[in-house]
């Protein structure tokens, strides 16, 4: 990043709990109680906000264009700079940095992101439907539309390039799932076991129901502002230290067979043979990655990131994700997650919320969920927003949340700091 | 001029489908029919109907595409159409139990990314003739065509090479 303008500070958040359905309340009465929560934990009114940035994803699951506006209208927000940023599953981080830059190029004090998603309007056959138009509509839609296959396709090639396991993908729903245990907001916590993953109903080979995130209805908030707003609203606020985005080219088919986009811990030697990113691996994110790291000043993303809250719509797509962060070296995900390196008490706590697979996935709501719990985590009030502290990482001062759309076609990566 | 303070919409009995009552919730329905143009992809339609794959080559940097597209990822030149191979290997696969709504009748299905010899990049598409246990990575395919088109993509797909 050429400059990084003026500092940003994550000062404040809201959640509502996601849910398949939550018909007693639309986006904006939704989007409201995240924004009332994150406004009341620090006492700011809306004269505290200089404009904001709406997060959502699709207009066909309600049938309501412009709904942006009509959560600007309904918060109060009005007639204060807005606007929406969609892209696809990463409408949350894209919509999130989007804020970050609102910021810190000095246009806002202080910004507002928002996000939300209704799924619940179609069924969720209809809602697939609806997703797989995030493919190529000439090529990729016609041939079966459904997300879950497609990405199941990147899982076999995984496996036939790495040795990965169904049993290691398994793994990462039994660790999700087992975390948010200890999450209230979470829409599916569950005890359970590899064997339950495997046996569970076969949605695209090798994917199985517990290998994929659900639909959802949810909203998210976020408060961000410059430093002197944040230490004057906020005794407790968290460092934007650094953005990334990458992008891939929609059609999977695509996607080029060259070289290992390197990460500073890694070398050409690593990967002689590897042809790169094929439909394996996601580019964007090791982009997306590459640039969050420089502009933080990271070299050792393993050592010096405590907490990960990564977008494992898929569990293959965790494992994956491990490789482009360079958590570990690519090839080694399946490994990386079977030896508790991704555990509470891992070497990395990834996904301590539950992630998406156990959180729900209520899509412009989802990266902007990431942000708020990483920021309690890092300003360590866990317990304070959950009433209990089983997920709170002891010590966290550095983590990255990380956001994706498509087959790995807009991927963003943010790296946020504790101050205290 | 008509002022009629006894003017009265007139009642029908189309009625609505009523699924809850508090919140109150309501079906509303929504079809579409779209003019869809396959602009400068065109071409790989029609050549279904003469059995051929058509994929891409750039003028400039020679990179061949398996699925076409009208203008070079790699330097951004124009491509000319290039006739694909008809047999290629699974770089890829998966069956789908499940589908988006207007694919549920279908499954379960396959889906493979196809690779041809000498092409640089890949091919969605799916197969049919196997089960999922004769699936892998590297297997001989060959393509085949509908002969009444629907002129979409679907109109190849790929059965074991013999
Ligand atoms: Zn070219």
């Amino acid at each position: 990043m050429k400059n990084k303008g003026q500092d940003v500070y994550m000062i404040s958040g809201g959640v509502t709990k996601f849910t398949k359905a939550s018909p007693e309340a639309d986006f904006r009465l939704r989007t409201k109680k995240a924004f009332d929560y994150a406004l009341n934990d620090v006492g700011m009114t809306l004269k505290d906000i200089d404009g904001s940035v709406a997060s959502y994803f699709s207009d066909h699951f309600q049938r309501q264009l412009m709904s942006g506006i009509m959560a600007q209208d309904y918060l109060g927000l009005t007639p204060k700079p807005s606007k929406r940023v969609e892209g696809g599953g990463a409408t949350g981080g894209l919509s999130f940095q989007a804020g970050v830059e609102e910021v810190a190029s000095g246009r806002m004090n202080t910004c507002v992101v928002y996000g939300f998603e209704t799924m619940s309007h179609v069924n969720t056959w209809k809602g697939n439907e609806f997703i797989a138009l995030a493919s190529d509509t000439n090529f990729d839609y016609p041939i079966g539309g459904f997300y879950t296959g497609y990405y199941a396709m990147m899982a076999t090639r995984h496996m036939h390039e790495f040795g990965t396991t169904v049993e290691q993908l398994a793994k990462v729903s039994v660790k999700n799932h087992g975390n948010a245990l200890h999450n209230p907001y979470a829409q599916s916590p569950m005890k359970i076991t590899v064997e339950d993953v495997r046996k569970s109903p076969m949605v695209s080979y090798p994917l199985t129901r517990l290998d994929v995130c659900a639909m959802s209805d949810g909203a998210a908030v976020a408060v961000l502002a410059n430093e002197e707003k944040a230490f004057e609203l906020c005794d407790n606020p968290v460092l934007i230290k650094g953005i990334g985005t990458g992008t891939d080219t929609m059609r999977l088919s695509d996607r080029p067979h060259g070289k290992v986009i390197l990460l500073p811990n890694e070398t050409e030697a690593d990967y002689k043979n590897l042809k790169y990113p094929g439909v394996h691996s996601f580019r964007a994110g090791r982009s997306a990655a590459k640039e969050a790291y420089q502009s933080a000043g990271i070299t050792d993303p393993l050592e010096e990131l405590d907490i990960v809250e990564l977008h494992d719509a898929y569990t293959s797509s965790e494992i994956q994700t491990y490789e482009d962060l360079g958590l570990c070296k690519y090839g080694e995900g399946g490994h990386f997650v079977e030896e508790g390196k991704a555990d509470l008490k891992g070497k990395v706590a990834v996904n301590p919320s539950g992630g998406l697979l156990a959180c729900g996935h209520p899509v412009g709501a989802t990266g902007i969920m990431q942000a708020v719990f990483m920021f309690w985590q890092l300003q360590r009030t866990i317990k304070k927003h959950f009433k209990d502290d089983a997920l709170q990482i002891s010590n966290a001062k550095r983590g990255l949340i990380h956001s994706h759309a498509g087959t790995g076609t807009y991927v963003t990566a943010t790296i946020m700091e504790a101050v205290k | 001029m008509t002022i009629n303070p006894k003017a009265k919409l007139e009642e029908t009995q189309d009625g609505t489908v009523v699924y809850n009552f508090d919140p109150l919730i309501v079906k509303s329905h929504y079809e579409i029919d779209y003019v869809h143009s396959y602009a400068q992809d065109s071409e790989f339609f029609k050549a279904l109907g003469r059995q051929e794959l058509m994929g891409s080559k750039c003028k400039k940097c020679g990179y061949t595409y398996g699925t076409p597209r009208g203008h070079c990822m790699e330097c951004g030149s124009e491509t000319e159409w290039y006739k694909l191979p008809n047999e290629g290997k699974i770089h890829a696969f998966t069956t789908c139990y499940f589908g988006g709504e207007a694919f549920l009748n279908e499954t379960p299905f396959h889906l493979v990314l196809v690779e041809f010899e000498g092409v640089d990049s890949l091919f969605m598409s799916r197969i049919i003739g196997v089960d999922t246990e004769d699936l892998y990575v590297g297997m001989p395919i060959r393509a085949k065509f509908r002969r009444n088109l629907k002129l979409n993509p679907t109109d190849v797909y790929f059965v074991p090479k013999a």
